[in-house]
């Protein structure tokens, strides 16, 4: 384990339909277990309406949305707040297991540091601005819906793919 | 009797920590093999998550044939098609321009992008704007275009299980045999090594 990480060879990822496998497999169990499927986006606004509620309780009570969701507390310590710990730990230790952890800007050499640090903080808002819009992102809908077989989610997987070949010809993100 | 609605902090952790493992072992924490996708370079995407939901859909069919899951007990998501597309336009859009999806960005940071740091950042301000511009507009797309008789296709649109299945079936064929094609076309998949070294000029 003391071995420097570059030195590690890198492992290839695994082929698709393994990992594709593997992933139906953990959101099967995550349907068994919990009663609803994986997210992330869920995360997000649980930290955001738990933190407002703890920087700004009268704001955070009187917010249309976030309102209802702290009335009966922080949300802070929710299931989904535990899951998204859980996917850092489980990616940082493929990532280690695999020799594929580096820190790095990625994305500097093919767009500069300026240009791909703006373009991930403004897709990152578009995504969390739209994950509310739907309800949830490309895990709680787009795969955990679709596995329940649920028409919303279709829908929001077709607008995501069109939409993103479109924008990634008009903009070279990284 | 399934599910067990556990959903407390060991059922979180375990749930996350087997789904990080597998998407930064699929490639998805890098956002080179991630947006190659809409290049159509890569199709690691779309077979991972066809493979996935078909593997899912089959397991949770399965289990209520069996009686082992509650009919009606799982969450689907609501059937508010104008806001699933208004939503899932902008994650698509945020995701070719950023790199990532809310989910794959926590992988990207755990295998050491700092980009990724930068996208959660723009999703949490995203969550945060969303909650201030939260009025009547946003209330209102929010349940935009839903349907009334029910979340999935069977309530829906009367297209049972099995149909639906058969269908996301031929889909995910397609999915591969159209993907690999194409993949061998525009110069094969983004492999690890690549996608480790980072983004250059010619990716």
């Amino acid at each position: 384990m003391n071995t420097p990480n570059h030195k590690r060879p890198v492992k290839p990822f695994w082929p698709p339909l393994v990992a594709g496998i593997v992933l139906g497999l953990v959101l099967l169990l995550t349907f068994v277990l919990s009663g609803h499927g994986l997210g992330a986006s869920g995360a997000a606004n649980d930290l955001v309406a738990g933190v407002g509620l703890q920087l700004a309780p009268e704001a955070t009570k009187a917010n249309g949305y976030l309102g209802p969701q702290v009335a009966d507390g922080s949300p802070l310590g929710s299931w989904m707040t535990w899951e998204i710990v859980g996917v850092a730990i489980g990616a940082l230790f493929a990532a280690f297991m695999a020799g594929r952890f580096r820190v790095q800007l990625d994305g500097e050499r093919s767009v500069g540091a300026r240009s791909r640090l703006i373009k991930s903080l403004a897709g990152g808002f578009f995504a969390g601005f739209g994950a509310r819009i739907a309800g949830g992102c490309t895990s709680g809908i787009g795969l955990s819906g679709s596995a329940a077989l649920g028409v919303s989610a279709f829908v929001f997987l077709a607008l995501f793919f069109v939409t993103g070949m479109i924008v990634s010809r008009l903009v070279k993100g990284v | 009797m399934f599910p067990l609605n556990d959903n407390g902090m060991i059922s979180g952790l375990l749930c996350g920590i087997l789904f990080g493992y597998v998407l930064e072992n699929a490639g998805f924490g890098s956002p080179v093999k991630l947006s190659a996708q809409f290049r159509l370079r890569d199709w690691a995407v779309f077979k991972v998550m066809f493979t996935a939901i078909v593997v899912a859909a089959v397991g949770l069919w399965l289990l209520r044939l069996t009686g082992l899951l509650k009919p009606d007990s799982i969450a689907v998501p609501q059937a508010a098609l104008v806001a699933a597309a208004v939503g899932g336009a902008l994650v698509g859009a945020g995701f070719a321009v950023g790199g990532y999806c809310p989910g794959t960005s926590v992988a990207g940071l755990f295998s050491g992008r700092i980009d990724a740091l930068v996208f959660v950042v723009g999703v949490i301000t995203g969550t945060a704007g969303f909650a201030v511009f939260y009025g009547a507009t946003l209330k209102s797309l929010k349940s935009a275009g839903l349907i009334a008789e029910g979340d999935t296709f069977a309530d829906a649109y009367e297209i049972s299980d099995p149909v639906m299945i058969a269908i996301l079936v031929v889909a995910l064929v397609g999915v591969f045999f159209v993907g690999s094609w194409l993949e061998r076309r525009k110069g094969g998949p983004v492999t690890a090594q690549e996608a480790v070294e980072g983004a250059c000029p010619t990716t």
